[in-house]
């Protein structure tokens, strides 16, 4: 297999990952979902940590990205 | 890909002189980086600078500014008590730079030729070296605070002997990633959504360009997506100015109270 397919490939599995961190960032906005139902007085409050969480789940996502990136453009 | 032009979505990052070239080794070049950092500059300068009249009953612009600062003071307040009055100085700054550099990226100058704007955060060299600054004051002041003590942080406190043996080696690991992790989050939030809009946009160019039947709609449809994207994009630019300045609080915070 040349170096270029190889590329397209290893950045095709790179991509997977990011579905993966997905998962993540939305069970971080559900389980905020499903309790500040329960619980809306409380929920202003912990919106700080709600951003937080999201961030720190999507990073690993990217981060997934940034492989696919290197693996189809770094020389 | 197509077989009529590559996409290069890694373009829009190339740092180019405007005024004198790299030649001979020569570092002091005039960049399209550093002219949209003063462009950022003048924007922050700007939007403080409106605020800035200290009239008792205070007009629109005076309001949006004091309230950026009290939204950053109840943060700090917030993370860190009371002392964490002297780090608001370096929180704010880290946010307001991020904001504005971020939002900077997204706006439509690109309607004038050769006015796009370039994303100063979307080089590492920019967030790694604001990670850097903020772990340097957490070392500082950890250090001159507690002197050797600051390594307690890493022990955890109520736990078994044993538990500690296997938990302070891991927490040493972890808190070693953090400067990274801080200065890589904000980067490759901006890298990859630049990224995205690039291909998108070349997806609109290639439809149109490519003269068949479906391109016209394949070409709306992506333009349709740019949108949303870039409204996405925005609401990304806030919230990882947001991130990087609550998890400096925190960990300010940490060395200075260590828990």
């Amino acid at each position: 297999m040349d170096i270029a397919s190889a590329k397209l490939i290893g950045a095709g599995l790179a991509a997977i990952g990011v579905g993966a961190a997905s998962l993540g960032v939305g069970f971080v906005f559900g389980s905020f979902l499903q309790s500040a139902i329960r619980n809306p007085a409380a929920s202003d409050g912990q919106q700080g940590r709600l951003y937080i969480g999201f961030a720190a789940a999507e990073l690993l996502g990217l981060m997934a990205f940034v492989v696919a990136m290197l693996i189809l453009f770094a020389s | 890909m197509a077989a009529e032009a590559k996409i290069d979505p890694m373009h829009q990052f190339v740092i180019q002189p405007i005024a004198g070239n790299f030649a001979g080794g020569n570092p002091f070049v005039f960049t399209n980086s550093a002219l949209w950092t003063l462009i950022v500059l003048g924007a922050i300068w700007f939007f403080m600078y409106g605020g800035m009249k200290r009239e008792l009953i205070p007009g629109r612009w005076q309001v949006a500014v004091e309230g950026l600062i009290s939204f950053i003071d109840d943060m700090v307040g917030v993370s860190m008590g009371p002392e964490g009055k002297k780090y608001v100085p370096w929180v704010f700054t880290a946010f307001v730079f991020l904001l504005f550099a971020n939002l900077m990226g997204n706006m439509p100058f690109g309607v004038i030729p050769s006015a796009h704007p370039f994303t100063i955060t979307s080089q590492f060299t920019f967030t790694g070296v604001m990670s850097i600054i903020t772990f340097a004051i957490v070392l500082g002041v950890g250090f001159w605070k507690h002197g050797l003590h600051f390594f307690s942080l890493f022990v955890p406190k109520d736990a078994p002997l044993i538990f500690k043996f296997f938990i302070a080696p891991i927490e040493f690991m972890s808190f070693l990633v953090r400067p990274f992790s801080l200065g890589l989050r904000p980067f490759i939030a901006m890298f990859a959504g630049h990224v995205l809009l690039d291909v998108f946009g070349n997806f609109v160019v290639q439809a149109l360009n490519s003269q068949s039947a479906g391109g016209i709609g394949i070409s709306i449809l992506c333009f349709l997506f740019i949108m949303f994207v870039s409204m996405i994009e925005l609401l990304v630019a806030a919230i990882q100015a947001y991130v990087f300045a609550i998890l400096t609080s925190l960990y300010i915070g940490e060395a200075v109270h260590l828990h």
